[in-house]
């Protein structure tokens, strides 16, 4: 079947059978290997995308359940001014050991930023522990995402006024 | 591991009616919605379909609506929306509790209320809060609408009311003045987990009797299930300690758990009865 989506601002179409799940089709159709691959159920987290902004598991998305959608993945957002933000927190708070969950993470928290930035809301620490829930980390950096999170927040809610 | 989804054709219809003629014609055919159990349940061969009738675009089904006596609730909506939604925030707190306990935000993005409900898990945490609020559910088939309550909609375990060849269209829920409501989730663990034991509480007391109660429980039976004795042994009593002692003794009682991965028969039985207790003395403000 011929899918078509918006995969980091770029229109892709591709053809492909409706038993192919997202994450096979951006890592070995697409070559975009930030989404990795885990447990393939849904409980790990590391093949997150944004699925029209929003946070979503890949791997229990099929690829013709997305046309028309827009995908973006952690390769998409590097002009970002936010996203780079939260890199530059991320990497001065050390909150990446392995890096294998790293990009879902930062995917997460960016949508969780972008989110709070554009709603004026006023997210506590507890939020940011609730919005990252379904990224699990092995090596257990959470207080450092949580830490990073919360630093690009306070500056940036204080910024908005 | 490395999962092969197994061969499958599938169908994205725009209307209702294009899905239940989709359901009737093409042989062995299943409806997908979020898909964050089917798709996990076909990876692991516990679920063997043909075809995949996908009525997440469907705009009939989508989508929370304030009717004003009655918030409607399409459903295809996904359980993050009625989070977000201010219908569900203002009228229907107890469901609101129920769903911000569910998967995590990823899992709650994709997955909608009526595969929660249609999947039909013992541990399904919609149901607790829709079993309490005496919802009903509208089903599409192809001769027409028709309509139960949400307490004959688990037939046993995994099974509903359903045909194969019915789709649940949408949630109705009447709205109601409860003077208290209480939701707790027992889990393994405090986030995106699946429930040991969950218990739903709606109450109405005035002048400190009870005037009305609904109670509901899942993974604690082959069904969600409301516990209609316990509720009777409060009904129409004046609240006290007692009172909220011998309820949860009754909710014990009439509770059927087994032993699983998550837990034992006899752990769901005692933590039903310690549960009730405290959503009990929050529910009818004692606490």
């Amino acid at each position: 079947m011929r899918v078509n989506f918006t995969l980091n601002g770029n229109r892709v179409e591709v053809d492909v059978e409706p038993n192919e799940i997202l994450l096979d089709t951006l890592r070995l159709r697409l070559g975009v290997k930030s989404v990795k691959r885990g447990c393939e159920r849904g409980e790990c987290g590391v093949c997150t995308v944004l699925v029209n902004g929003k946070p979503a598991v890949s791997c229990l998305l099929l690829t013709v359940q997305i046309d028309g959608s827009e995908i973006i993945t952690v390769e998409g957002l590097y002009s970002d001014d936010l996203f780079r933000e939260l890199v530059e927190e991320f990497s001065k708070n050390f909150a990446v050991q392995c890096g294998y969950c790293t990009p879902a993470m930062l995917l997460t928290t960016y949508a969780f930023l972008n989110k709070a930035i554009r709603k004026l809301l006023k997210p506590t620490k507890e939020d940011v522990i609730k919005a990252i829930e379904g990224n699990l980390c092995r090596c257990g950096t959470y207080p450092r995402v949580i830490r990073a999170v919360m630093e690009v927040l306070e500056r940036r809610i204080s910024d908005c006024g | 591991m490395y999962y092969k989804l197994p061969t499958v054709d599938y169908y994205r219809p725009k209307t209702l009616d294009e899905a239940i003629k989709l359901l009737r014609e093409v042989e062995n055919s299943k409806v997908i919605a979020g898909g964050t159990d089917l798709l996990v349940d076909m990876k692991t061969s516990r679920v063997r379909v043909r075809a995949l009738v996908d009525i997440s675009s469907i705009s009939e089904l989508l989508g929370v609506e304030d009717l004003s006596e009655t918030i409607r609730i399409g459903a295809a909506t996904k359980l993050q929306e009625l989070i977000e939604s201010r219908a569900v925030s203002q009228s229907l707190p107890l469901l609101k509790a129920a769903v911000e306990s569910m998967g995590s935000l990823q899992i709650r993005n994709m997955a909608t209320i009526g595969g929660n409900l249609c999947n039909a898990s013992p541990a399904a945490d919609t149901a607790p809060p829709l079993l309490a609020y005496d919802a009903e559910l509208v089903i599409a088939g192809s001769e027409g609408l028709r309509t139960i309550p949400s307490t004959k909609f688990f037939v046993g375990y995994r099974k509903t009311a359903l045909n194969s060849r019915e789709i649940l269209k949408e949630i109705l829920i009447r709205k109601s003045e409860w003077s208290g409501w209480s939701y707790i989730k027992l889990g393994r663990r405090n986030g995106f987990t699946l429930s040991v034991v969950a218990i739903a509480v709606l109450a109405k007391v005035v002048d400190n009797v009870v005037y009305d109660v609904r109670i509901a429980l899942n993974s604690v039976a082959p069904t969600p299930i409301r516990v209609y004795r316990a509720e009777e042994v409060i009904r129409g009593r004046r609240v006290n300690w007692g009172l909220i002692e011998e309820a949860a003794k009754t909710v014990a009682s009439e509770v059927t758990p087994i032993d699983d991965v998550r837990s034992t028969s006899w752990y769901r039985r005692e933590m039903s009865y310690r549960l009730a207790i405290d959503a009990l003395a929050r529910a009818l403000g004692v606490a």
